[in-house]
């Protein structure tokens, strides 16, 4: 798949159109609803065999782990088109956390035995990470690392609290960011090693864990110094971030089929609803989030790939576009399906707790929109502007 | 032929004119002569009609070599000629004499072409039109009035639906014609706008003669060739702009750096959201010019229109507040025709008054989510109270 990095921004390739049937019949097999709803209210929360397949049979896990790290050296549009996928169905599994952020993190960070034992079973599907870095707005800030590591040996103990770390309930393998002696660095701990206390939580959105971790003197292994380690928290984030908002595509894209085939077939005043022009225009304008979304995560998806574009904006213009468009379609979905939408038995609130939840994590999108504002908006010229007539 | 073999084709063909066409030293008229002879016209039509049958995503690929050259942009010069005339000659014009007759002058600028679709009586429901066109041997003669007609004074030819069967269902008895603006029984008058200017004309037709050989398609097949007209109308208004940060959002972000002293975190967010809103419809322009395919524009096109056009009201909404008690003077009110089609590109306020159109011209906003809602989503039409009618029998008003 390593030709297809030159594939031109928004044209998927036929073996991408391939995998995107392969993701969604093993989604549809494996993630029905009766499934989600079966798993999100069980332990671990996810089928752990089928994880494993996701892995091994399928090997859409690590799309973008280079061959000489084990990988199958395709590109983020391969995985993106992936996780798009996994989110149409809420695929209750770690994407998030192993998928999103901690195999992009392990990609980043310079090579090392550390990083070749935990890359090869994530990409597999045999364990799962999460990521224990508390971003600020999508973005790392060191300042903000509750986390302290010191030596111990060759290696190195954490003691400290992490809040709300998605998929960590579950994970086997950690990735911490831990403020150590000569500053920031990124850390592996082993999630059932002594030291490591895990506090599950209620999450609004049970088909997408959280759990906050306390450390006392945990063992842990270096995976990324202080000379590197920003830079790769920072890559992870931006393509967690990039990731997240295809994610928030493929629900919305659900969403508005579902509406849609809903608004045909009901019937009320003796037509179907879809009929009316009030909910036919609510319709055309989820419609319009929507492939606004697309645009902008995809943009960003071959962005980051290719470099035509700042990552940092390229991410912050998908998220702050996918998360209120999921939010909006979500919250309309439930409004266009009238009483049976606000129902427990209905779908609809799965995946409007799924939006808000995506809404919240790596930024709201709000914060992305004061970062595009502090990029875009503070650099810009005043040449050009409208004359102004004065009377 | 693979889609990397035909956009180096047009890549060279593209170089290949600006080499012996320097578009910063010849005259526009020829530079954009060669690029009809080129096939760069539209690259999607076929070769000798001023394209070279490749796939119409591979536009974008000339356009950049030639406006990069300093070429001018020939949708702005003859905008209904380009965006709305030239895809319709080129599918319904009887032979293929005609439409070299036609295509080539287009393309140059030479002639101005015009519509005449809307009329007093039909607006969004253009289908119920009432100018008629009556057989007369080889010839047809027109009687109606059309109004909203850009460019009609300075305008050759134009298309003109006309009704001529008033017994039949209103979509089945329209038919589509070429009218000679510059022949008799066509009378062309001013119509002045909020704005105080006459951007737009009413046109008269009393007796106009048409050849039957300008007819477009068949007799009674009249809707069915405007919604090629339509199509192309709705996505060359929603496709245009494509570097991040032009087009009407550039107004206000250079407005907003040129009066740091306005500044407020309210309207700081507002403009975000506005220039995010711009940026998102600017990669989906993108993205369906990537993807698309040799076949006509579909409905999506509708979605540019309507963001565009909803985006502009926002955009000089935001500049006014901005500016607050500075923005309610004006400058000129005194009745002018417009001599150029971006005539209107004046002082900010008139900008901001003129925007009020954009939500009804080429479609209502209203209009644009039925489309989307029926054609794109598939959702059921609404009642019609005029369906299966014959046209006489509807009423009016």
């Amino acid at each position: 798949m390593a030709d297809q990095q030159e594939t031109r921004p928004f044209v998927f390739s036929d073996e991408q159109r391939e995998l995107r049937t392969a993701v969604r019949k093993f989604a549809a097999d494996n993630a029905d609803e009766q499934t989600v709803r079966r798993l999100m209210e069980s332990d671990p929360g996810f089928d752990a065999k089928a994880w494993t397949r996701l892995g091994s049979e399928l090997g859409v896990l690590g799309l973008s782990v280079p061959e000489e790290q084990g990988g199958v050296g395709g590109t983020l549009v391969d995985q993106a088109v992936a996780v798009e996928e996994l989110g149409a169905t809420l695929y209750p599994g770690p994407v998030f956390g192993t998928v999103a952020l901690a195999i992009p993190a392990l990609v980043a960070a310079s090579d090392g035995p550390v990083r070749s034992e935990l890359l090869g079973p994530l990409v597999e599907g045999t364990r799962t990470a999460a990521v224990a870095v508390a971003d600020r707005a999508g973005a790392f800030d060191p300042a903000a690392v509750t986390v302290r590591a010191a030596r111990a040996g060759d290696d190195w103990a954490l003691s400290g609290t992490v809040e709300r770390v998605v998929d960590a309930a579950a994970a086997d393998d950690l990735l911490v960011a831990a403020t150590g002696p000569d500053g920031v660095a990124l850390f592996a701990v082993d999630a059932t090693a002594g030291g490591v206390e895990r506090t599950p939580l209620t999450t609004l959105d049970l088909t997408r864990r959280q759990a906050t971790l306390r450390f006392t003197d945990a063992p842990a292994r270096l995976l990324a110094g202080p000379d590197e380690a920003e830079r790769v928290i920072g890559h992870a984030l931006v393509v967690g971030s990039v990731l997240l908002a295809v994610e928030q595509v493929g629900a919305s894209q659900h969403l508005l089929d579902l509406t849609v085939e809903y608004a045909k077939g009901r019937l009320q005043f003796g037509r179907p609803i879809g009929s009316f022009q009030a909910v036919k225009h609510r319709l055309a304008d989820m419609l319009v989030d929507l492939e606004h979304a697309r645009s902008a995560a995809y943009h960003a998806v071959w962005a980051l790939g290719d470099g035509s574009d700042d990552p940092a904006l390229a991410a912050s213009i998908a998220q702050a576009t996918c998360s209120e468009a999921f939010s909006r379609i979500a919250a309309d979905t439930i409004q266009l399906h009238g009483g049976i939408g606000f129902t427990w038995e209905y779908q609809a609130q799965l995946y409007y707790k799924r939006a808000i939840t995506d809404a919240a994590l790596l930024g709201s999108a709000e914060q992305h929109r004061a970062r595009i504002a502090r990029l875009v908006l503070d650099t810009a010229s005043g040449d050009g502007a409208p004359s102004i007539a004065t009377g | 032929m693979s889609t990397a073999a035909d956009s180096s084709r047009v890549a060279d063909a593209a170089r290949k004119v600006v080499q012996e066409h320097d578009p910063t030293s010849v005259p526009t008229r020829e530079f954009l002569a060669a690029c009809f002879d080129a096939g760069l016209s539209w690259v999607h039509f076929p070769e000798g009609l001023g394209g070279l049958g490749v796939s119409r995503g591979l536009q974008s690929v000339a356009d950049g070599i030639l406006q990069d050259a300093g070429g001018p942009v020939p949708f702005a010069l003859n905008p209904i000629g380009y965006g709305m005339a030239a895809p319709t000659l080129r599918e319904h014009a009887r032979t293929d004499e005609l439409k070299r007759e036609w295509l080539r002058p287009l393309a140059t600028t030479e002639n101005i072409w015009c519509q005449l679709f809307s009329e007093p009586g039909a607006g969004s429901d253009l289908a119920g039109l009432a100018t008629s066109a009556v057989r007369d041997g080889d010839e047809w003669v027109v009687n109606g009035q059309k109004v909203w007609t850009s460019l009609a004074h300075r305008a050759r030819w134009a298309l003109l639906l006309a009704r001529t069967d008033p017994d039949a269902p209103k979509h089945k008895g329209l038919t589509y014609f070429v009218v000679d603006m510059q022949g008799p029984g066509v009378e062309t008058r001013p119509l002045r706008q909020m704005t105080g200017q006459a951007e737009f004309n009413e046109v008269y037709l009393n007796d106009a003669r048409i050849p039957d050989a300008h007819r477009l398609g068949e007799v009674g097949d009249g809707w069915r060739v405007a919604m090629t007209t339509l199509m192309n109308e709705r996505s060359s208004i929603g496709a245009s702009g494509s570097r991040r940060g032009t087009g009407t959002i550039a107004d206000a972000v250079a407005l907003w750096a040129s009066r740091p002293d306005l500044h407020t975190p309210v309207l700081e967010d507002r403009l975000t959201k506005l220039w995010l809103r711009a940026e998102a419809q600017r990669l989906t322009s993108e993205r369906s010019r990537a993807t698309a395919t040799v076949g006509g524009p579909g409905p999506e096109g509708s979605v540019g229109k309507l963001v565009g056009a909803e985006l502009n009201q926002q955009v000089y909404e935001f500049c006014m507040d901005l500016l607050g008690p500075e923005g309610i003077l004006y400058d000129d009110y005194t009745m002018r025709d417009m001599e150029r089609t971006d005539d209107w590109r004046g002082p900010l306020q008139q900008r901001f008054l003129r925007s009020r159109a954009n939500t009804i011209e080429g479609g209502t906003s209203e209009v644009l989510r039925n489309i989307l809602g029926e054609r794109v989503l598939g959702l059921p039409g609404d009642l019609r109270a005029d369906a299966g009618k014959p046209w006489k029998e509807i009423p009016r008003g």
